[in-house]
C-alpha cells in the first residue's frame, strides 16, 4: 500500500493539512473551522446542491462548494467574507420564499436545520415575495407523513434510502422550481412497494417535511442515525 | 431632553406580541419612565399622532384598512419595527395565501358544522386575498422575528433604540419558537 499523500493548505489564515482524497469541508471540520451546510450529511454521498458551503479559493474567480472540492497543495481558502455571508443569507431567504414555511406552527419548530441556519446567519426577514404554492401533504403511510410545503429538495431522503437502506423508494420528479420528492413512480407513499418503513428518511430530513405521524407542533425531534457506523459495520459483514 | 415618543399597533396578529411586551414585567416601569407612549391598544387614543419616534407593529397586513393605517404610520414615524413573525413574514395569517381567502372563509364558516352558517361581514373590514408582511408595503427599519419575540428581545431592542445604539444590535431571535 502506498502511503496516503498529505497536502498542506491555508484556510482562513490557518495552516492545515489533510489527505489528498479529503474535501475542503472535511479538512475544515477537522480543524474546527465551521462552514454552514444543509444537503450534506456524513455517511451519504455529497452532491453539492444547497450551495451553503461555498468558499473563496485564491486564484479562482467563482466561489466553490467545499463539500465536493478536493484539497490541493498550497490552496488558500476563505470560508467567511461579507460576500459569502450575503450569498448564504440569500440562499436561505430563497428557500423560505419558495414554499410555505410557518415555523411557529411547524412540527419541526425548534428542531429544524433550516430554521437554525436562518437564525445563525442573521436572516431576520425574507426580502423576496412568497410564492405560496398549493402543495399536497402525503399522509398515506401508516407511520410517516411527507409535507411538500416544508421540503427544501436537499435529497438527503433520496440518498439515505438508495445508498444506506438500499430500497431507493424516493426520487425527484419534475424540473426546477416544480421539482417534488416522489415515492416509487409517483405513488402515494403508503402504496409504495419498495418502502421498508425503516424511517431513515424521516430521521435525516433536516426540516419538517418528513415526520412521524401523531407529532404535533415542535414535537418532531429527529434521531439522526449514525450513518458512517452503519456503513462500516456492513462493509465488515460483507468481507 | 424630550422623551422618545413610542407607539404600538396591532394589525392581523393574535396580540401575543403585545402580551410579550407586557411580559417584561417590572422593566415596564423602566420603559414607561423613559418614553411617552402616545398610541397603542394599551392607551386610549383613537388617532395616530404626528412625529412619533418609534412604532412597534404587530401582525400581518390583511385588509385595505391595515394597509392604509400602516402607510400613515410610516409617514408619521421615524423608526418602524416589524414586531413578531406575522409582521415579519406573514406567519399564521398568511397560511390562507395558498388557497385564497374565499376558500378559507367558506371552509371555516360554511363547510364545518357551524350553528349559524354564514360568513361574517358586518362592521368588519374585507379580508384581502393575501396576508402579507409589512415590508411588502413600506420600509421597515427593524425586524424582530419570533412567535412571539421574547420579552427580553423586545426589551433589549427598545432600550437600544431609545439609547441610540441600535446600529450594531444583534438579537438572539429567529422565526418561530
Ligand atoms: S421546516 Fe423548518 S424552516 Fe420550515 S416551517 Fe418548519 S421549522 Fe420553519
Ligand atoms: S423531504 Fe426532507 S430530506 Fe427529503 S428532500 Fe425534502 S427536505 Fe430533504
Amino acid at each position: 500500500m502506498t502511503a496516503a499523500q498529505i497536502l498542506t493548505l491555508t484556510i482562513d489564515g490557518k495552516h492545515v493539512s489533510g489527505l489528498a482524497h479529503e474535501t475542503l469541508l472535511q479538512v475544515a471540520l477537522e480543524n474546527d473551522i465551521a462552514i454552514p451546510t444543509l444537503c450534506c450529511l456524513e455517511g451519504l454521498s455529497n452532491q453539492g446542491s444547497c450551495r451553503l458551503c461555498m468558499v473563496e479559493i485564491a486564484g479562482t474567480t467563482k466561489p466553490q462548494p467545499a463539500c465536493v472540492t478536493l484539497i490541493q497543495e498550497g490552496m488558500v481558502v476563505i470560508t467567511q467574507s461579507e460576500n459569502l455571508r450575503t450569498y448564504r443569507r440569500t440562499i436561505i431567504e430563497l428557500l423560505f420564499s419558495e414554499r410555505n414555511h410557518i415555523c411557529a406552527v411547524c412540527v419541526a419548530n425548534e428542531h429544524c436545520e433550516l430554521q437554525t441556519l436562518a437564525r445563525d446567519l442573521g436572516v431576520d426577514h425574507i426580502s423576496f415575495p412568497g410564492r405560496y404554492p398549493a402543495l399536497p401533504v402525503d399522509a398515506s403511510h401508516d407511520r410517516f407523513v411527507l409535507d411538500h410545503n416544508r421540503c427544501i429538495l436537499c435529497t438527503r431522503c433520496v440518498r439515505v434510502c438508495a445508498e444506506i437502506e438500499g430500497a431507493h423508494t424516493w426520487d425527484i420528479q419534475g424540473r426546477g422550481i416544480r421539482s417534488l420528492i416522489t415515492a416509487d413512480f409517483n405513488s402515494p407513499w403508503g402504496q409504495s412497494t419498495t418502502c421498508t418503513s425503516c424511517g431513515k428518511c424521516v430521521q435525516v430530513c433536516p426540516t419538517g417535511a418528513l415526520f412521524e405521524k401523531g407529532r404535533s407542533v415542535a414535537e418532531m425531534l429527529k434521531k439522526r442515525p449514525s450513518l458512517p457506523y452503519l456503513v462500516s459495520n456492513r462493509t465488515r459483514e460483507q468481507q | 431632553m424630550n422623551k422618545p415618543r413610542l407607539a404600538t399597533l396591532w394589525l392581523d396578529g393574535c396580540s401575543g406580541c403585545h402580551m410579550s411586551l407586557l411580559d417584561t414585567d417590572e422593566r415596564l416601569l423602566d420603559l414607561a419612565a423613559r418614553v411617552d407612549l402616545v398610541y397603542s391598544p394599551l392607551v386610549d387614543c383613537k388617532l395616530y399622532p404626528e412625529a412619533v419616534d418609534i412604532a412597534c407593529i404587530e401582525g400581518a397586513v390583511s385588509t385595505a384598512e391595515d394597509e392604509c393605517r400602516l402607510r400613515s404610520v410610516r409617514e408619521r414615524t421615524k423608526c418602524l419595527i416589524a414586531l413578531g413573525d406575522c409582521a415579519v413574514t406573514g406567519n399564521v395569517p398568511a397560511m390562507r395565501n395558498t388557497w385564497g381567502t374565499d376558500t378559507v372563509l367558506r371552509s371555516v364558516y360554511l363547510e364545518r358544522e357551524a350553528l349559524a352558517a354564514r360568513i361574517p361581514t358586518e362592521d368588519l373590514p374585507l379580508l384581502s386575498d393575501k396576508a402579507l408582511p409589512l415590508h411588502t408595503f413600506v420600509k421597515v427599519d427593524f425586524f424582530l422575528p419570533g412567535c412571539p419575540p421574547s420579552a427580553d428581545t423586545i426589551f433589549s431592542a427598545l432600550t437600544a433604540l431609545i439609547e441610540g445604539r441600535s446600529a450594531d444590535l444583534r438579537l438572539n431571535t429567529g422565526f418561530g419558537t
